[in-house]
């Protein structure tokens, strides 16, 4: 399954607004996605929701693991892998 | 029904009642047929759209009006609303369990506060709240309740509630709100101060009111006795509204008195000044003939903005409106009395147990000069525009009033060198009502231009009683011996010190208490302006010979309720009219 997996760069980590952002994002495509904290792949949340996102309490320096199945997988993970790293969830 | 409660703030109202409960997620667990799961998920699909638009809304005005970052919270509120494992799961309950849509909320929610409750970091456990915000909304449009903010309402009502924050009060709309009664406090508790600034009658210590009353009851207030009638037989009705307008009738024989002197039957005059709490109380400053404002707390400002501290300019302009309207009248500025249960959460401090006695007043201003400048310079502008007084709380030691004269020297330096103007002889004096301060009077007389007595929360420090517990405010009691002596002494203090001393306290518009006060010898008594008119009827119906034989013997007794009883039975020979509308309290 592709998957990418990324470090949680900005200052207060995957907080309100960026697992607002992130969710919004993932949300625009049909695959599913998954992501998981650290190596922790037995706890995989939903990537479409913000409490599951938010459960993941991912501060800053963490890594996260991108998990999308569906057409449009490669599409979502860029998208995803450019919010996160890149743009690091337009907080500079 | 007839409930009895406490008499908070005098009056007869008749309206419709208000239940206030914004905690609550009061859902009923029962369940639906399997024919009715279609017709509920409907229900819940409503509920979110109805929420939905709630949301936009908020976050539209909040945007444009306050700052992005709390708008924020109402975006992400709107994501959670479509969440997998919020709204999916609910629709799955219903379903499956049959569950009635508003149990299922809650029980979601629950459940999710629960797996929230486990993570380690601090924030992100705290976004339970968010959850459960979102789940409140969700419930209460799909009971029909209104959605219930004091500060949009419909029509008049008289608000039940359990208790009334200061946030709740501050946001009012003052205008719609004709009453309260509420199961917490006291007659000095902030519901009741609040009530009676506002004239509004209020009782309050009503036990389980909020499961007895339902939002649409008829409720008959009569806050002369301490009583609440909810849903009254006609003949009851027809009773009150005579009642009432013979109160009326009496509170406007009152009003007469305002331009009648604080005088004694032989001529010694009192200054009868009054507590403001929030600027719309202005008005009633010379509606009921008050001589000036013997306390403006300052609060409010702190406790109106939601996000961050009032500016000096804010605050400035806020003291110069007062200023100038009471003018030539004087104005004493009481700088921040904020903590303990006037806690503005903005500010992110600790959580202060015990905070009565904690980092709080004169101690939060001197740890904090960055809020205490402000405030200070905002005073002292003011003061360029009418006569000022300024006065520190919670004063417990001279050392605290000496860095705050240090500092309000700096900001009078940092003024002087802007050029900008203000008194530079403003009168500044201390509040007494921690019992250390009473007790070294006489050391803090020597530093202090002027001593203002703030009983309310003296009582509280001294007899070790907190006035919000609902299983001990019969423990408050302003004529216990023990304050008796200790606000005796202050007073003596003060005048062998030659300094002018006052009393803030809601003490001092006791009928009851009047006349001890007077014979004590207080140069000024500061209370509610609708007060005003009742002590000075009480003054003006004694000697000064005679205040000073009572409070002599006063002092003689061994508990409050002699006291009460021997100065009750003085007051009825010469003012019974003012005792009529009070219940003897024994």
């Amino acid at each position: 399954m592709p998957q990418r997996t990324l470090e949680i760069r900005n200052e207060h980590g995957l907080h309100m607004k960026p697992a607002g952002l992130f969710v919004t994002e993932a949300g625009k495509y049909k695959s599913s996605v998954f992501i998981y904290k650290d190596d922790m792949d037995d706890m995989k949340v939903n990537g479409k929701s913000l409490i599951g996102v938010l459960m993941l309490a991912a501060g800053k320096g963490s890594t996260i693991t991108i998990e999308a199945e569906g057409e449009d997988s490669d599409k979502a993970l860029d998208a995803l892998e450019d919010l996160v790293t890149r743009r690091m969830f337009d907080e500079e | 029904m007839l409930l009895e409660g406490i008499p908070a703030s005098p009056g007869i109202q008749i309206g419709t009642a208000l239940l206030f409960l914004p905690e609550e997620l009061d859902v009923q667990n029962y369940t639906i047929d399997e024919s009715d799961v279609d017709k509920e998920l409907g229900k819940f699909e409503l509920a979110r759209n109805k929420t939905r638009e709630e949301l936009q809304k908020i976050h539209g005005i909040i945007e444009t009006e306050l700052s992005n970052a709390y708008a924020g919270i109402f975006s992400a509120h709107l994501i959670l609303l479509e969440d997998p494992m919020f709204s999916g799961e609910v629709r799955k309950e219903i379903r499956l369990s049959k569950s009635n849509a508003a149990f299922a909320v809650k029980n979601v929610a629950e459940g999710l506060v629960e797996q929230f409750s486990s993570i380690d970091n601090e924030y992100f456990r705290g976004r339970d709240a968010d959850i459960l915000d979102v789940a409140r909304r969700l419930v209460n449009n799909l009971l029909g309740k209104e959605k219930v903010d004091l500060s949009n309402l419909k029509k008049e009502v008289i608000v039940i509630a359990h208790d009334l924050s200061p946030s709740d009060t501050a946001l009012m709309d003052k205008e719609k709100v004709i009453g309260f009664a509420t199961e917490s406090g006291s007659r000095t508790s902030h519901t009741a101060i609040m009530a009676r600034a506002l004239e509004i009658p209020a009782v309050v210590g009503l036990s389980k009111i909020t499961s007895r009353v339902k939002t649409g009851d008829l409720i008959i207030i009569d806050a002369n006795r301490g009583r609440v009638l909810v849903n009254p037989e006609g003949d009851v009705y027809e009773e009150y509204l005579i009642e009432q307008s013979k109160f009326l009738e009496f509170e406007h024989s009152l009003i007469t008195l305002r331009d009648l002197p604080a005088m004694t039957l032989d001529g010694t005059s009192i200054e009868l000044a009054c507590n403001l709490e929030v600027p719309e109380e202005l008005a009633s400053v010379s509606k009921y003939g008050a001589q000036g404002i013997g306390l403006f707390r300052t609060e409010y400002i702190f406790i109106r903005k939601k996000n961050e501290a009032p500016s000096e300019d804010e605050q400035y302009e806020s003291y110069k409106e007062a200023v100038e309207k009471v003018a030539p009248n004087e104005v004493i500025i009481r700088t921040l009395d904020l903590g303990g249960d006037k806690f503005a959460s903005y500010l992110g401090l600790p959580e202060d147990v015990g905070s009565m006695m904690g980092l709080r007043a004169i101690r939060l201003c001197l740890r904090y000069p960055i809020l205490f400048i402000p405030q200070l310079r905002a005073i002292l502008r003011a003061s360029a525009h009418g006569k000022v007084r300024i006065m520190f709380p919670m004063v417990s030691r001279v050392e605290e009033l000496r860095q705050a004269k240090l500092l309000l020297d700096q900001a009078k330096r940092e003024l002087t060198h802007e050029g900008i103007p203000f008194d530079p002889d403003i009168k500044v004096g201390t509040m007494i009502e921690v019992p250390s301060a009473a007790l070294t009077a006489d050391i803090i007389a020597k530093e202090s231009d002027f001593f203002s007595i703030g009983t309310n929360d003296l009582i509280q420090y001294t007899l070790a009683v907190h006035r919000v517990n609902e299983g001990i405010a019969h423990l408050y009691e302003p004529l216990n011996p023990a304050i008796l002596r200790l606000i005796k002494h202050v007073a003596d203090v003060a005048h062998e010190a030659g300094i002018w001393v006052g009393v803030c306290g809601e003490m001092a518009s006791d009928p009851l208490v009047v006349p001890l006060l007077l014979g004590m010898g207080f140069d000024e008594l500061s209370m509610s302006p609708i007060s005003i008119p009742e002590v000075k009827k009480v003054i003006r119906s004694l000697t000064i010979v005679e205040a000073k034989k009572i409070m002599n013997n006063a002092l003689s007794f061994s508990t409050a309720h002699e006291v009460e009883s021997y100065v009750y039975s003085e007051a009825m020979e010469r003012f019974p009219d003012v005792l009529m509308w009070i219940d003897h309290r024994s």
